[in-house]
Formats: structure tokens, sequence, C-alpha cells
């Protein structure tokens, strides 16, 4: 095997390549159906929006000379790197399939997110053992579907733990009510 | 190397304390790499804030345990369920499934633990021995070689891993963009504050690292992860027998030397390791057709590698102040946070945190090898865990945590934003990873950068005349422009296969 042209890769790169392959296969089965070129387009789009955004903000803040570095010269290079990407991505990642559809179960997520906002804007107000006791309630009952006793018992259990764990365990002064 | 100041890490490790934070890092390591789902980063992400509470050696000590305890756990998934807990177990599922469905998991975990503990005990010798050596000859490193070092460090995580590697390189540009947010440490100018006191100070890099890794990925989680019972196999035997080890024993040598190589690589580390073990045992073998069907080899091999490589990625970390993968990162930020730097005068300015960090590494091994032969039993039942239950508990952590920071909820607001942030990210194909590690090196980039340009009046060539950041940025170019150079010569074997075919008949003969 002199030949510097021959076609055949090297049998060690090979073993990797068919591993690599079984490993990406074996990962493959457990994610959700590719978004498609939609989600790709979207994606470069924001990442150009960004760039963008950043070269006229950063052009602003005053470039300076490469002699005498002015605040936005860092963030203005930065920026038109990400400008660049973000175009070459546009171009070349439309067929891409490693985005993921939105699909009726994103709504688990959106609703998950929505018991932190809710949290993180009750805690001030009332303490954070009423807020805690619901978040769990509903990402147990509701997002995790276990049955009302099991929720029940870990959603106590859990703000007990942090109850004692915070405020006598680690004596850090969380807003509490009790 | 200072043999007083080994000694005193011993010394520090085996107080009571540092032994306790030791424990329940590996624990949790072991934990959290058992459960599928939260990676070692995202863990090590929202333990964050508990920095703040303990002393700083004890956090360390512990952070550090969560991300080799990981290693170890993730065997255990691989093996029973077929599911690796990290990226790094995938290969290991191959022949240890196998292996498991022939009545052997056992073994499978016995001889992956013990394999472990051989790699993670070498690369620790190692980094003990060479560690000193690079931090002195670091020493004299300047501001041009932090720079172009740094920026080395986050194109070889972005190019390295795995996915797309322009969205990867777009992922560390918007980390690096990020970090300029708030006051310039220059002019006093406010960058991309939009007026917001708050932002004035720069978003604090918990909060960023908390929200991208461990709200991102819980919320990711919630959605994917649910009704999917599995039941794992019957474990016996954890045992292995002498025939087994010295079938193994090979596997063993090697997995240790290339996982304790690899690792030191910024972007390698565990993952890639893994898979180049296991590829050597499977070309050196006499029989590469046992792999996959349950050698013993294939499963030795890729757990000591990435064992190994876990331990060595302290490496660059400790003596350069460059992190090595997402996990590192967050060992970064959380020594930023204790007002510690890390890099090359750590040992001398620090040798407490030093020692103790790397000999608690050898402790820390030998509590998982323990942990993980006789009480393998406790970690299989812990597997029956419903995700549902633990998912309520590790948001609650997550918010709760991140308020105790600063005792401010709008850093829970800005964490929430950066979770989704994260999650969208994940949702088109983004790997966040790429963008913490940038955002944690950003200021090391710009500030290194701008005042280079100071020292060489002006003239940017100054840093390729320097023979060290010289060095650094050629290989910088190599591996931008290499998946390019890679691909076009991809495309002219193509070319040259389709040109002479009759060539190629003769030169295609199999060479396995």
């Amino acid at each position: 095997m002199s030949d510097e042209r021959t076609p055949t890769p090297e049998p060690g790169q090979d073993i990797l390549a068919e591993i690599q392959a079984e490993v990406a296969h074996e990962l493959e089965e457990e994610r959700p159906p590719a978004g498609g070129p939609a989600y790709q387009v979207v994606g470069a789009l924001v990442a150009l929006v960004v760039g963008l955004g950043g070269v006229v903000l950063s052009y602003g803040y005053g470039l300076g000379s490469p002699r005498q570095p002015g605040p936005g010269l860092w963030p203005f290079v930065v920026s038109i790197a990400i400008t660049l990407m973000a175009v070459a991505l546009l171009v070349v990642g439309r067929t891409l399939t490693d985005s993921e559809k939105v699909t009726r179960s994103s709504v688990l997520p959106a609703v998950g997110l929505l018991t932190f906002i809710v949290l993180a804007l009750l805690m001030p107000v009332i303490g954070f053992e009423i807020p805690s006791l619901l978040l769990c309630v509903v990402w147990l009952r509701f997002l995790g579907g276990e049955s009302w006793r099991s929720t029940i018992i870990t959603s106590i259990l859990t703000v007990a733990a942090f109850y004692f764990l915070f405020l006598y365990g680690l004596r850090i002064p969380l807003p509490h009510l009790f | 190397m200072d043999v007083n100041a080994f000694l005193d890490g011993f010394g520090l490790v085996t107080e009571p304390q540092n032994l306790l934070y030791c424990l329940i890092g590996v624990l949790v390591g072991m934990l959290i790499g058992v459960l599928p789902g939260l990676g070692p980063a995202a863990t090590i992400a929202i333990l964050l804030p508990i920095t703040y509470s303990i002393d700083p050696v004890s956090a360390i000590i512990m952070l550090a345990g969560i991300y080799y305890g990981a290693q170890y756990g993730g065997t255990i998934t691989s093996v029973l369920l077929r599911l690796p807990g990290e990226a790094s177990s995938v290969v290991t599922v191959f022949d240890g499934f196998a292996l498991a469905k022939q009545g052997k998991a056992g073994t499978a975990l016995g001889i992956a633990a013990i394999g472990s503990f051989v790699g993670a005990t070498v690369s620790i010798l190692g980094l003990t021995l060479v560690a000193p050596l690079i931090a002195g000859w670091a020493l004299s490193f300047g501001d041009p070689e932090y720079a172009a070092l740094a920026l080395l460090g986050v194109l070889l995580v972005a190019t390295i891993g795995n996915g797309n590697k322009l969205k990867a390189m777009l992922a560390a540009a918007f980390g690096l963009l990020l970090a300029t947010i708030g006051r310039d440490s220059f002019s006093g100018a406010e960058r991309f504050t939009f007026g917001s006191l708050q932002l004035t100070e720069g978003i604090d890099f918990v909060v960023v690292a908390m929200g991208l890794f461990g709200v991102g990925e819980i919320l990711y989680n919630l959605e994917e992860r649910h009704g999917k019972p599995h039941v794992p196999a019957a474990v016996a035997n954890i045992w292995p027998s002498r025939k087994d080890l010295k079938q193994s024993s090979g596997a063993i040598g090697r997995g240790s030397l290339i996982g304790f190589v690899l690792g030191v690589l910024p972007g390698g580390g565990a993952v890639m390791s893994s898979l180049a073990a296991y590829a050597t045992e499977k070309r050196i073998s006499k029989h590469p057709e046992r792999f996959g069907r349950g050698a013993i080899e294939g499963v030795a091999a890729p757990e000591t590698a990435n064992n190994a490589a876990a331990t060595s990625s302290f490496i660059p970390l400790l003596t350069l102040g460059i992190p090595a993968n997402a996990s590192m990162a967050m060992l970064f930020g959380a020594l930023l946070i204790l007002g510690i730097s890390p890099g090359p005068q750590l040992v001398e300015e620090r040798p407490d945190l030093f020692w103790g960090v790397i000999n608690s590494m050898y402790i820390g091994n030998l509590i998982l090898l323990v942990l993980s032969i006789p009480l393998v039993g406790i970690f299989v039942r812990i597997l029956r865990v419903r995700p549902a239950i633990l998912a309520p508990i590790t948001a609650l952590i997550t918010i709760l945590g991140v308020y105790t920071i600063n005792n401010s909820t709008f850093d829970i607001f800005v964490m929430i934003v950066f979770g989704l942030i994260g999650y969208l990210m994940k949702k088109v194909g983004f790997e966040p990873g790429p963008m913490v590690l940038a955002f944690v090196l950003g200021s090391i980039v710009e500030d290194g950068v701008r005042r280079s340009m100071l020292i060489f009046d002006g003239d940017p060539t100054g840093f390729f005349t320097r023979p060290i950041s010289g060095t650094i940025l050629a290989a910088f170019v190599l591996v931008a422009l290499w998946p390019a150079a890679k691909a076009a010569l991809a495309r002219r074997k193509a070319a040259t296969v389709a040109a002479a075919p009759a060539e190629r008949d003769d030169a295609d003969t199999p060479t396995r």
C-alpha cells in the first residue's frame, strides 16, 4: 500500500469512522425527527441579526486605531466574524439534519419555563415554600405524569428538604414565609 | 517538583471536611453518571452557587469529583440498559450490553471499574509529574501568548466536538461577544448594556452557565426523556475472574496512555479518547470480529481511557488556565468566583489548592473503586427512580441556587432567559458548550489582544514574530482550515477514483 493516491482509507481510520457512524446512529434513535430547512434558516438568520446588530452598535462605541484600540474594536471584529459565518451557514447549512422539530411535546418545556417565571415572581412576595410546592406539583403531576399520591408525597418532602437545607444546613437566607 | 507542597496537599485532603466533600462530589458524579439526562457540565453548573458558601479548596475538590465520578457512573447504564449515561460511555454500549445479554454484566462492570481506577491513577501520576513542569514553562508567557492560547482553546473545543463545525464556531463567537457586555475595563465605556444598571458589571458567568447548561438541559429533558421505562439486567458476580483480568490488562494499559494523551488536548478529552481506545483494541486484536459481540477489551479500553482523559484534562486548566472542555470551563468559572485566576502561577501562589485538588483525585478514585464494585447493586436500584421525580428537584436546586448568589431575582430572570436560549439552540442544532467556554475565555482573549497591541505599538504582525504565540497561531490557522482542507482532499480522492476505476479494483482489496 505504498501508492499515495490509493482510494482505500487507512485501515485504522476506517474502523474509527465506522465506530463514529455507529455511535451517531445509536444516539439518533433517541432523538425526535429533524426540523428541516426552515429551522436551519431561522437559526442562521437569528445569528445574522445578532452579528449585524453587534457590528452597528460596536461601531458606535468607537473603534479607535490599532495603536489605541477603542472599546468597540474587539466586539466589532467578533460581530463581523459572526455575520460572515451566519451568511455561510445560510448558504451551506440548509440541508443539515441536526435540528429538532417542535412537536406537541414541546408544550412541556414551555409550561416548565412558565413555572420558573412564576416562582421567580412570587418568591420575593410570599417566600419560596408555596411557589416551590406549586412547581413540584405541576412538574410531577402534569409534566411528569406521576400519580396524585406520589406527587403530594414527593412535593412535600422536597420542599421540606430544601427548607432545612437552605435555612438551617447552609444558613442561606432565602425569602421564606414560615 | 516541590515535594513538601505535594505532601502538604495530602495533609489537606485527608482533613475530614475535605474527605467529606470529596465523597459527596464523587457520589453526586456517579449518580448523575448513572441517571441519563444531566451531564457533568450541567451538574457542576447547577451546583456552582455552593462555592460561595464553603471553603475554596473543598469546593473545587467536590466539583472535580463530580466530573471524574460521572465517568464511572456512565458505565453502569451503558452496560445494563444500553443507554450511555455519558457521551464518553457510548462505545462501551456495544460490548458492554452484549456481555450483559450473555449474563456477564457483573464482569463487564467489574472490569470497567478496575480499568477506570487504573486509567485514572496512571493519569494522576502523569498529572503530578507533568503539571508543575508545564506551569513552570508557561510562566514566561506574556499577553500575546495568552491571547493566542485562549483563542486556540476556543477553536479546538468548537471544532473537535460533535456536530457541525460552522455552527460550533458561530456559538463560540456568540460567547466572545457576550463576554463584552458591560463596562469596558480599559476605557470605562459601557457596551451593550442598553442603559441597564444591572448589566454594567457584565453578565455573571455562573448565571449564564446555569441558564445555558442547567435550565436549558432541564427543559430539553422535559421534552424528550419521559415515558421510557427501562428494566436493568440482573447483576451478579461482579468480581472479574483471573482470565478476564488477563485478557483486559493490555487494553487497560493502552487505554490509560491513550486517555492521558488525548485528555490533555483541548476539546478532545473523554469522548474522543474512548473512541480511539476502542478503535485501537479492535485494530490490533487477532479476532476483531469479537468486538460488538461481547469482547471484554471493548469495555475495558474505552472505560479506562475516558477516566484517564477526564483526569489529564485538568492539566491545561491547572497549568495554563485554559479549560479543555465544558466541564473544565465550569471549574474555571468556579475558581474565578473564588478569586483565584487559574494559570501557571497557581502552583506557586496557591499550592494548597493546586496539590489539594490533584491529590484529592487519588483518594476520590479509590472511593469510586470501592463504590462501584461492592455497591453496584445500590446504583442499579437507583436506575429505577423515574426521571419525572428528579426533574422538579433539579429545577428547584437551580432556581433557589442562582438566587442565593446575590440574593437577586434579576439573576433568576437572566438565568431563565439563557435557559430559553440554550433550549432553542439545541432545537436548531447549536451546542451551547462552545458558547459557554468562549464566554469564560472572552475577557482573557480581549484583554490579551488589546494589551498586546499596545506592546506591539499597533502592529499585529507582532503576534506572529514571537516564537510561542506565532506557533500557537499557526496551529490555530491549521485547525481552522483543517475541515475545509479535508473536504477538498476527499473530493480530489473521489475524483481520482472516478477517473481510474481500474486502479481502484486493484487497491480496494480489504486490508483489515
